[in-house]
């Protein structure tokens, strides 16, 4: 048993594992730098004429700039919409002595697991009642509810560990609770929000389900649905849609890089036991 | 009037704005999820007894519920999503593994933290995308196969009717297990080490430790992992398959979410997908009466 987890049987579990994470994303990459011939030819080695006319034609066969702008617009809204409701609940939850608290917080536990496209149809119905199908609205309005649970069960678990001395102290210097949220809570649950904020980021970015449905004019596509649009068109041609693969993920991909360091902290603030 | 005693005898100093903002504080979140979660569950299953389109539904009673366990394709969808939870417990082992080894600070454990979250944020239409490309006939895995003389082994992973779901499978453990190292690396980071260190001391062996101290510490965090990727398993493989296999070859890859997608949307039909969504909602709350079940016996065990 001990040789099984010796060291170097750990390092080349890891390794593993490690090259099975890179390589399709690798793979991805070097692929949008080859011309069709070459990928054709050898989808195996390294490009070697690399080239960049995939990326080029990504941006002018489809609105491609148009699809991020509308990513970029439906993440802001949806993730600070969602994490100021979930941090005025949460704060309410954990630093009052209101009713029902177990009741709200069991209630969003259960809804976290409530799969997204048994909601789909009635909410589609009622877009299209409220002439809202088709508008970036829509999907930003589903997203917030949809982020909401987790975010609330994320942070009341955060603010459990914040003193609540600090709170009365605010308290009797007069704070109201809004002032006591913004001034020391927020800046308190700095790794925490962080992280929350990144993992609803991922979410909104990378959903296809409900941008696919809600979105279905060419202007008013998300770069995951518009995506599915180039897999259909180039089917013969996948260098071009592994450009437009790495040009989604790209955002998400420096935005995890930079912010790795807070991420392990904030999470261990949101979920750690 | 009554509320208002009781919470004044706790908090002297509390005036009336005190005792009503948190009331205040909760309702955007009350409102949303009344929108987005209440309304429609009430909606979908209201749905579900009726036929016709968006536009013009009438009642049917419960001929959509038996309908669709009369359709062969649906039948197939469940018993696909039942075969995809079996990725559930070999995700969760090797994120375990993965995680356990990055906690006891191996060489270059920072690194390989950075890479094994990767999977986490790509997208899951991006990696059906990319997995498309790997899998097919002629691609990069049989491709690689083939160069090495291994050409036996260079099956038709997602273009055969008996192992595109399978296949859909593997894919599903690549994207999910990065969550899982991240959460489990969370979740042991935040433990004492003082318990940990205690053994080491009493002279515990690694694997005991790990077996006997660590794991039991963490064992809520894995079951909830569990569940959502259970979920994750019966209910949000579209983006996978829309972008794989869509359903096919000949169904043979269809789940209950795309088939609520296609009956819904492709094919108008709102009252059977409705009630496959239904269905579906079952299934997941089978799921959750389950880990609350585990939970409560655990608590009351301590």
């Amino acid at each position: 048993m001990r040789n099984l987890f010796g060291s170097s049987y750990r390092h080349a579990f890891l390794i593993f594992l490690s090259l099975a994470s890179i390589y399709p994303v690798w793979f991805i990459f070097q692929t949008s730098l080859k011309t069709n011939n070459e990928y054709l030819l050898n989808p195996l080695a390294l490009p070697l004429h690399p080239v960049l006319s995939n990326f080029r034609e990504t941006f002018t066969s489809f609105p491609v700039a148009h699809w991020a702008l509308n990513s970029v617009i439906i993440a802001i809204f949806s993730v600070s919409g969602a994490m100021f409701i979930a941090l005025l609940a949460s704060y309410a939850m954990v630093f009052s002595k209101m009713r029902g608290v177990n009741f709200l917080l069991n209630t969003n536990i259960a809804l976290m697991v409530i799969p997204p496209v048994t909601l789909v149809i009635p909410m589609f119905m009622l877009m299209v009642n409220l002439h809202l199908i088709n508008t970036l609205a829509s999907v930003i309005i589903f997203y917030i509810g949809l982020f909401v649970p987790f975010s609330v069960f994320f942070l009341t678990n955060f603010m459990k560990s914040v003193p609540y001395e600090l709170i009365e102290a605010a308290k009797i210097d007069g704070l109201t609770p809004f002032a006591i949220l913004r001034r020391i809570v927020v800046p308190l649950s700095s790794a925490a929000l962080f992280t929350l904020m990144l993992v609803n980021i991922i979410y909104a970015w990378n959903e296809l389900l409900i941008a696919l449905v809600f979105l279905q004019q060419q202007e008013s596509r998300t770069l995951m649905s518009g995506l599915s649009l180039f897999q259909g068109r180039y089917s013969i041609n996948q260098p071009l849609v592994m450009a437009g693969a790495f040009v989604s993920v790209l955002p998400i991909l420096l935005m995890y890089i930079f912010g790795q360091r807070f991420f392990v902290k904030g999470m261990m603030a949101g979920i750690g036991k | 009037m009554k509320s208002d005693q009781l919470i004044s005898v706790g908090t002297a100093t509390n005036s009336r704005r005190s005792e009503r903002w948190p009331y205040l504080f909760i309702v955007p979140m009350v409102l949303i999820i009344l929108l987005v979660f209440v309304y429609p569950l009430i909606a979908v299953v209201r749905n579900s007894f009726y036929s016709g389109s968006i536009s013009n539904l009438s009642f049917i009673g419960t001929a959509n519920y038996v309908n669709l366990l009369r359709d062969d394709v649906f039948v197939h969808a469940i018993v696909n999503n039942i075969k995809l939870l079996l990725t559930v417990p070999i995700t969760t082992l090797i994120s375990l593994a993965a995680a356990l080894i990055l906690y006891e600070n191996i060489r270059g454990w920072k690194l390989y933290r950075v890479i094994l979250f990767l999977p986490y944020i790509i997208p899951a239409a991006v990696v059906g995308l990319s997995f498309s490309y790997l899998l097919q006939g002629n691609g990069i895995l049989n491709t690689a196969l083939r160069n090495v003389n291994l050409d036996f082994a260079a099956l038709d992973w997602i273009g055969s009717t008996t192992l595109s779901i399978y296949s859909i499978g593997a894919v599903i453990i690549w994207s999910q297990f990065g969550f899982g190292v991240v959460v489990l690396t969370a979740s042991l980071l935040s433990l004492p080490t003082e318990v940990s260190e205690a053994a080491l001391v009493d002279g515990a062996s690694r694997w005991q430790r790990q077996r006997f101290v660590i794991i039991p510490q963490i064992k809520e965090t894995v079951q909830f992992l569990m569940v959502l990727q259970a979920i994750t398993a019966l209910a949000w493989v579209f983006p996978y398959i829309y972008t794989i296999t869509k359903g096919g070859p000949a169904n043979s890859s269809m789940v209950m979410d795309l088939y609520i997608w296609q009956y819904g949307f492709s094919l108008g039909a709102v009252g059977m997908a409705s009630a496959a969504a239904v269905y579906l909602l079952a299934l997941s709350g089978v799921l959750i009466l389950i880990y609350s079940r585990m939970r409560k016996r655990q608590s009351e065990r301590r």
